[in-house]
């Protein structure tokens, strides 16, 4: 999907607009987004240093503020992998194989889009609150989900369960099998082909899909916050203690708290200008091999070589 | 892996039924990648909204009923409705005009307003509440300038609207911007050629080109609007009858251990996105049916 061209619509007369009319748009949109988006961003920053940095480091190594950390960094670090090899394996399923009930799993896979985190958070109390069969079965053999690090754990991987599988299947709907399929017709066994031949032509869309599941896992707000159950020192993450803090007028903590969210907001906004760039290149790139006059015969075969010859290792 | 153990345990049913459900391919990985991915929905997806299906049954039509019409409920679901639509609106025509700008024209910093569209997708809601409600409290930096005319935005529906525009922002500029870049220029070249100013062309020719996504859009946003607990709760002052949404509802009802209410609030919420994507679904297939007979 492209999100811009190359084309100069100002200097063909049927689309070029009046140049008040450019003026004046763009005005109103840099002034929207200005005031909308980037002053909140930069009052994030400007509040959590009013006061220095001291207060600012030191509401930083409280130990509350400590263990929310460690909690949000476990969060995480257990949510990535799990989202990785399901949307891997979903993405697999959807775009390789025809089955009854493909509808089916794409419709579910979307789902948690269109839920409210909170109603999300509800659910997994509804399913493993003390009050429930499951929830009270578990707390007599001595686990308990809810209001405790698994009832986060499984918030969040609800939350953020399409993000990976998303980026993943318009990307290897449109590679198609054909790689793989060579790859086995050569000898190679299943295993072989996924990490020598699946896995480098997908590197770029997964590593993005993580990202996207890491900012939304460390920053999920409403669905952690109905299954934590706020204990102090224990159930708080990142953006739990941030409202804490802030209801306790202690905006300092909330804002030193709150300017680590936001610059892991900004690095993920910069890696995905980053990854567009290298897309967009690429695109470019295959576009230009495409239509090389002078080589009209080898030009799809430069492409394929140059795309297989990079990616796999001649192993296969 | 383990869809291939639950085929065995199905009674009648000898193993074989995994390979007629599949009906073209040779690539190796079938039973494991439908073993993951039943796993996985099963206990992340539908286990969950069987729960909350089961539990509004238990408490019956009259009970989910008596809760929906409580005043403070239906106070919520209209505040959170209308704050919603009118979100909606502002970014339908602020979302459409960036869109607009950033596909049209060339201009310094460009690349930069671009890659901050998406924003407040990547900052959590949180850290966007306490920023806004920060700037426009009557002392906060920008509030102070609207206190002097006597207009109050942090704790009221206004401030609701504002996290709502904010946190919603890029639905509609992501979904329009592809479609306006992917516009053939012919179009509006023949538009030009037949006399048609440029309003005109807008209205006539480049607008019912981005209907379907601008719409797909605003409902996706409306959906997200609706459901947003975040960045609002910060803002809007919660009191209720007055500026309590309805995700709001289900935290307090949960906190006064009514479950039954919570849930029953909570399908509420479900059926209102149900809607909106069964009419974004309607609105796309008659509009591309639309597009098909031209």
């Amino acid at each position: 999907m492209q999100i811009s061209n190359s084309y100069d619509y100002q200097s063909n007369a049927a689309t070029k607009d009046t140049p008040w009319i450019r003026r004046t748009f763009i005005a109103i949109a840099v002034l929207f987004m200005v005031v909308m988006l980037v002053i909140p961003l930069l009052a994030v920053f400007y509040e959590a240093f009013k006061n220095g940095w001291q207060l600012y480091i030191a509401s930083l190594v409280d130990p509350e503020a400590l263990q929310a950390i460690k909690l949000t960094l476990i969060t995480a670090g257990i949510v990535l992998p799990i989202n990785m090899v399901m949307g891997i394996a979903i993405a697999w399923l959807v775009t390789r194989y025809q089955f009854k009930g493909k509808q089916l799993v794409t419709t579910l896979l979307d789902l948690p889009f269109s839920v409210s985190p909170v109603v999300a958070g509800l659910m997994f109390v509804l399913l493993f609150g003390l009050n429930s069969t499951i929830g009270g079965w578990l707390e007599s053999m001595g686990f308990q989900v809810i209001y405790a690090v698994p009832g986060i754990i499984l918030a969040t991987l609800f939350v953020t369960f399409p993000f990976v599988a998303r980026e993943l299947i318009p990307l290897m709907q449109t590679q198609g099998d054909s790689e793989e399929q060579a790859a086995l017709t050569l000898g190679a066994t299943g295993w072989q082909t996924f990490w020598h031949v699946t896995l480098p032509n997908i590197k770029w869309a997964l590593l993005y899909g993580l990202i996207l599941t890491n900012a939304r896992a460390m920053g999920e707000f409403g669905a952690v916050s109905v299954v934590s159950g706020h204990i102090r020192g224990e159930t708080n993450t990142m953006p739990l203690l941030v409202e804490i803090a802030y209801n306790d007028y202690n905006f300092t903590a909330a804002f030193a708290l709150s300017s680590i969210l936001a610059a892991l907001a900004l690095v993920t906004l910069l890696i995905q200008q980053v990854m567009t760039k290298i897309q967009e290149r690429k695109f470019a790139k295959s576009e230009r091999l495409a239509s090389a006059p002078e080589l009209p015969v080898s030009a799809n075969a430069t492409a394929v070589t140059e795309s297989t010859s990079a990616d796999s290792t001649g192993k296969v | 892996m383990s869809a291939t153990s639950s085929s065995a345990s199905k009674p009648g049913n000898k193993k074989g039924w995994l390979t007629r459900l599949r009906q073209r391919n040779v690539l190796p990985g079938f039973g494991l990648s439908m073993g993951i991915t039943v796993f996985s929905l099963s206990l992340l997806v539908v286990l969950p909204f069987a729960m909350m299906a089961y539990t509004t049954t238990q408490m019956g039509w009259t009970g989910f009923w008596e809760t929906i019409t409580q005043p403070q409920v239906t106070a919520a679901i209209k505040l959170s409705l209308w704050m919603s639509f009118l979100a909606m609106l502002t970014n339908m025509v602020f979302g459409t005009l960036v869109a607009w700008v950033l596909v049209r024209y060339e201009f310094w910093g460009k690349s930069l307003i671009n890659a901050l569209v998406d924003l407040p997708f990547a900052l959590p809601t949180a850290v966007t509440g306490i920023s806004l409600a920060t700037l426009y409290a009557p002392n906060g930096l920008i509030g102070q300038w609207f206190a002097k005319f006597d207009i109050q935005v942090a704790f009221t529906p206004i401030g609701i609207w504002l996290a709502l525009v904010v946190v919603s922002f890029p639905f509609i500029v992501r979904a329009v911007q592809p479609v306006l870049a992917e516009l053939s220029v012919e179009f509006e070249e023949a538009a030009a050629v037949l006399g048609a100013n440029r309003l005109t062309t807008f209205r006539k020719v480049i607008l019912p080109e981005l209907l379907p996504a601008l719409l797909m859009g605003a409902g996706m946003m409306f959906a997200r609007a609706t459901g947003e607990y975040g960045s609002v709760i910060f803002i809007a002052g919660n009191i209720p009858m007055q500026s309590e949404i309805l995700p709001l509802i289900i935290i307090s009802k949960l906190e006064q251990f009514d479950i039954q209410g919570a849930s029953a609030v909570a399908l509420f919420m479900l059926l209102i996105s149900f809607v909106i994507l069964l009419t974004i679904n309607i609105m796309q297939w008659k509009l591309s049916r639309r597009v098909g007979a031209r």
